[in-house]
């Protein structure tokens, strides 16, 4: 069976890039194959899903390769009927008129093989036709330099004079095989061939690969191996017998690392290297950072987990038998930590509270200002946050707070930070604390980044948790008072990302502070900035939008943190969704009583209610509103309207109390009347004053009793 | 005994000079106003327009008034030493030919461990960018690798190769030294007697740091920006009249001094580079002048395109006015 290569030659593509750009180049070629008929079924039973498994991929920085024995010699021929001119036309005194042997030449018939077809508008000619498939070869040919040029990069670029086209990084080679043949494509001036390139270094030189099906044993005899999971796994397995040699040492995982290194080597092996240990007395979150982010090594730690002064580098060569890399790698790494500590020792000379100052030429962003005002406005709204909590009963300490908001900007002036970026914040709560600054402004201006991600965990402290608070409302607040609300995939200021940590405090941290009124506090502390000119987006068109955006975060939250079923979360965001942790805990008890018969059957019930309510609003009937008990005639709608005080007097307490499980318990003993009522009591009467006074009835129902949730939003079995 | 393949300072210059002359590169001299980098000097920033080929490798002594550290820091330097090339339009085996000079230095490539990691260059005072990488060797960042894609606004066509090496790390990790200032810049054949880059330029760092950082008079900075700024915009002005003007010949055109220009713009954006080290420019402001020199070497380049290929430059080059 045939077997099917492509593999694009490329100057090193980007690490991040090139998962993605694997993936896509893969389902391009099963998208091409399938339009175009060159997809052979496969020999064993095709399982649904098992749509990956037939291709074999392959990338390295210097290529992107898929292979695959599943696709056709040629495109299967296809007979078709072609229709023809009318018979009528075709034909005079039974002898075919020139129509007819022209529409023969057309197809390629002889006039005595067209047959006749009848469709409503007549009798036609038509002619069978097969059309040859063509081979496979030649469709690739054709088409696989257009999908080559249509895949996906964030950045890419021009490299040939007229710049033809465009790509991540200039293509240098291309191997196109079937079997032992080449496909005969071209793209950006490059003709494919059978000549692959191994190792820059280890193996220079084209190599060439006889037969499509040896590309991946061609490759690893020239010092690449193709697939990046055989390369994590070495890079695993190396990393393990390195790591070995120091008596109780582990490396630390880390998933986005290990990805990254698989992506920047071909032949990855590793070193261990040491450092001194007196750098030991630096932060490991400082350490770390430094062998991570900017080296790419993985720490190692002791067996009770504290960092070790060691690293590990992972190569892109075979082995280091003079030494000479794992020295040269310990000479960086002695460099950067040499700088750490300078800038560490350095920074101190100014403590924070001397660095306000230094925020005021610091651009927070264009259009709101500088730094220094911003820290002026977290401090103010932090404050105000302090007190609407304390309000509630709960404690935090007010001065610790304000102290954290003004100081927690410092850090950006810091020489450590200016360096070491991903470290803002962390850097300046480590120095807050070497500064003889209490634990709990240290405390909350480390954590004032945090959560970073929906993973991520929320502040430690409710003081830590109260400054990220003010951070994070303020950039909201400021940016869509300058009309810069996120949409689609643009986000530019990760505000998402903030919202989300806004509802995961409120949430994890029970601070019954409104979302309206954080961010309505949080726009006032513009007030006299001069940001505030520019804003086009205050008032309701601000707090609309901040709704919406808001409502938005609480559903994902709700949904993909918390694992609340759609309809459950609809039901109950659409009673109210202001007040996140209300939110949490109305949307916990509608799960928890959703499953009961009783809940489900007032779903259903409430829905019709309000159905009828809706028809009767659309035909405009009047609704009395509050309605008369004594004009309602049937025992049935006495009953229910005798009931609903009741019921709403001891549902209005429990909800005081937030007992909403209780409370929806109460209201589901509503349903034998409500069932009652359906069942005997016609709404949509013809008597006008009783119809009235029966919608005036149902309304009451559904306002008085929807404020935990609408329950016409739960989606039930039963229509 | 010292070994003998380990070049000093200025043995590494030579032996890349030599490496890209022989590989048909002029060799300019350093350019003798003050830039942030190589890509700034008129040979880069200029020369990478019009579709004629060049290649071109100089010494390009680089100066960042806010990186100063009063000589205190072992990696770090007020004005550190770029080796700069540009190959228009690059070779297909532009990346054989870089490893090669590494090998032409005195790296044996066998035993060390390179890697090609993504680094996108963009200079928003130049408005120019590219794509490239930081080319790494055993951990070390030595070289910025740079496909030149666009330059004061314009649309590069061909694009060039831009290698930026720099040279105080690739010497110190050459001879194997952990401060900057321990490299041998020069040693005596005659009596093996060393000078250290410390010995050499030690004395610069302090006092520069102290200029740049403490001593620069904030308000004389600011005049010579605005005098510096106002001359650039009155030639650049003059060009544009002179350039629509149907009457005017080639020849006035040609020697227009938009090169003298050029050099006023340079002076803008080192005064700006002291007035931010020295802390001077407020939030509002910095955003301002950043705009205002990137609108001179804007207009620069569309001039200078103009008056390289008058005819063409409209159509050919897609014009873009930051």
């Amino acid at each position: 069976m045939p077997h099917f290569l492509l593999e694009i030659g490329c100057e090193e593509i980007p690490a991040r890039m090139l998962d993605a750009a694997l993936t896509e180049l893969t389902r391009r070629l099963a998208e091409l194959l399938t339009r175009e008929s060159l997809l052979r079924p496969s020999d064993a039973a095709q399982k649904d899903g098992d749509d990956v498994a037939w291709q074999s991929s392959f990338a390295t920085p210097r290529r992107l390769a898929v292979s695959t024995d599943r696709i056709a010699a040629s495109q299967p021929d296809v007979t078709e009927q072609v229709l023809g001119p009318s018979v009528k036309v075709a034909f005079k005194d039974g002898k075919p008129t020139p129509a007819a042997e022209a529409f023969a030449k057309k197809t390629g018939v002889d006039v005595s093989t067209l047959t006749r077809v009848s469709n409503p508008k007549g009798e036609y000619l038509a002619a069978t036709v097969t059309r040859k498939g063509r081979l496979a070869a030649e469709v690739l040919a054709e088409n696989l330099p257009k999908e080559i040029q249509a895949i996906y990069w964030a950045k890419n670029m021009y490299w040939r004079e007229g710049k033809p086209e465009r790509f991540v990084r200039p293509i240098r080679w291309l191997v196109a095989m079937i079997d032992d043949r080449v496909i005969p494509l071209e793209f950006a001036g490059i003709k494919a061939g059978q000549k692959t390139y191994g190792h820059r270094i280890l193996f220079p030189g084209a190599q060439s690969i006889p037969k499509a099906d040896e590309y991946k044993d061609v490759l690893a005899k020239c010092g690449v191996i193709a697939g990046p999971k055989e390369r994590e796994h070495r890079i695993r397995k190396t990393l393990d017998a390195a790591t070995r040699t120091v008596a109780g040492a582990r490396w630390r995982e880390d998933a986005e690392l290990l990805t990254t290194v698989v992506n920047l080597t071909e032949w990855p092996s590793v070193v261990l290297g040491n450092f001194d240990h007196q750098f030991l007395s630096l932060p490991e979150e400082v350490l770390v950072t430094v062998m991570r982010d900017h080296q790419k090594y993985f720490a190692v730690e002791d067996s009770s987990g504290k960092l070790a002064p060691h690293f590990l580098a992972v190569l892109n060569t075979d082995s280091d038998p003079d030494g000479l890399i794992r020295h040269g790698n310990e000479r960086v790494l002695r460099a950067r930590f040499n700088d750490a500590r300078f800038f560490w020792d350095t920074d101190q000379k100014t403590f924070l509270k001397q660095r306000v100052e230094m925020l005021k030429p610091v651009t927070f962003q264009k259009d709101l200002g500088s730094y220094y005002a911003k820290a002026e406005r977290m401090t103010r709204l932090a404050d105000r946050i302090s007190a609407a909590i304390n309000v509630a009963g709960i404690e935090v300490d007010h001065a610790a707070v304000k102290e954290a908001a003004r100081l927690a900007k410092t850090d950006l002036t810091t020489e450590l930070v200016k360096e070491f970026t991903e470290l803002q914040g962390i850097v300046g709560g480590l120095y807050a604390r070497a500064q003889g600054l209490p634990h709990s402004v240290a405390d909350a201006i480390y954590d004032q980044y945090k959560p970073e991600s929906v993973e991520d965990a929320v502040p430690r402290t409710r003081e830590g948790a109260v400054l990220s608070l003010a951070d994070k409302a303020d950039s909201i607040a400021g940016m869509f008072a300058l009309g810069m609300i996120p949409s689609g995939s643009k986000d530019p200021f990760a505000l998402r990302r903030q919202a989300n940590g806004i509802v995961k405090i409120l949430a994890e941290h029970g601070l019954p502070v409104g979302i309206t009124t954080l961010l309505m506090d949080a726009l006032h502390c513009y007030q006299e900035n001069e940001a505030e000119a520019k804003f086009t987006h205050t008032g309701d068109l601000f707090k609309e939008a901040i709704h919406t955006f808001f409502r938005e975060r609480l559903e994902f939250y709700l949904r993909e943190v918390k694992g609340l079923a759609y309809d459950v979360v609809n039901a109950t965001l659409t009673a109210s969704a202001d007040d996140v942790v209300d939110a949490v805990a109305r949307a916990t008890a509608v799960s928890s009583v959703r499953p009961s018969p009783d809940f489900e059957s007032i779903s259903t019930s409430f829905k019709r209610m309000k159905n009828i309510l809706r028809q009767a609003a659309e035909a405009n009937r009047r609704v009395a509103h509050p309605y008369d008990s004594s004009a309602l005639k049937e025992q049935a709608e006495k009953t229910l309207a005798a009931e609903i005080p009741k019921v709403a007097s001891q549902v209005n307490s429990l909800r005081a109390a937030r007992h909403y499980e209780q409370a929806l318990m109460e209201i589901s003993r509503l349903r034998p009347h409500i069932d009652t009522f359906f069942d005997k009591v016609m709404v949509m009467v013809e008597d006008e004053e009783l119809r009235a006074q029966r919608l005036g009835l149902l309304q009451t129902l559904v306002g008085e009793f929807s404020s935990i949730a609408d329950f016409s939003e739960i989606v039930t079995e039963r229509k | 005994m010292p070994n003998l393949n380990v070049p000093t300072f200025q043995e590494l210059i030579l032996r890349f000079q030599r490496f890209w002359a022989e590989r048909g590169c002029v060799l300019q001299q350093p350019y003798d106003i003050e830039v942030g980098a190589g890509t700034m000097a008129p040979e880069t920033f200029l020369r990478v327009f019009g579709p004629k080929p060049y290649r071109v490798a100089y010494v390009q002594p680089s100066r960042r008034p806010a990186d100063g550290r009063y000589g205190e820091n072992p990696n770090r330097l007020y004005k550190h030493t770029q080796l700069q090339v540009i190959l228009k339009p690059p070779p297909q085996n532009v990346q054989e030919l870089y490893l090669e000079s590494l090998t032409a230095i005195g790296i044996d490539l066998g035993k060390h461990d390179i890697k090609f990691e993504e680094d996108n260059w963009e200079a928003p005072t130049l408005s120019a960018w590219g794509v490239g990488w930081q080319v790494m060797l055993d951990g070390l960042e030595i070289t910025q690798f740079t496909y030149f894609q666009q330059c004061g606004g314009i649309d590069l066509d061909p694009i060039c190769a831009e290698l930026t090496y720099g040279l105080e790390r690739i010497a110190a990790f050459l001879q194997d030294v952990d401060s900057i200032y321990d490299i041998v810049w020069a040693r005596n054949p005659q009596d093996g007697s060393v000078m250290t880059y410390g010995d050499v330029r030690l004395k610069e760092e302090l006092q520069l740091s102290v200029y740049n950082f403490e001593a620069a008079d904030v308000e004389k900075t600011w005049a010579h920006l605005n005098l510096y700024e106002a001359e650039c915009q009155d030639l650049i002005r003059q060009f544009n009249s002179l350039n629509s003007n149907k009457e005017t010949s080639q020849q006035e055109r040609e020697r227009f001094p938009l090169l003298g220009a050029y050099e006023l713009c340079l002076k803008c954006s080192h005064l700006f580079n002291i007035l931010d080290a020295r802390g001077a420019i407020s939030v509002t402001e910095r955003v301002g002048v950043i705009a205002r020199i990137r609108q001179l070497a804007v207009g620069l380049a569309k001039a200078y395109l103009a008056q390289q290929m008058p005819a063409k430059a409209e159509k050919k080059q897609n014009v873009e006015v930051a």
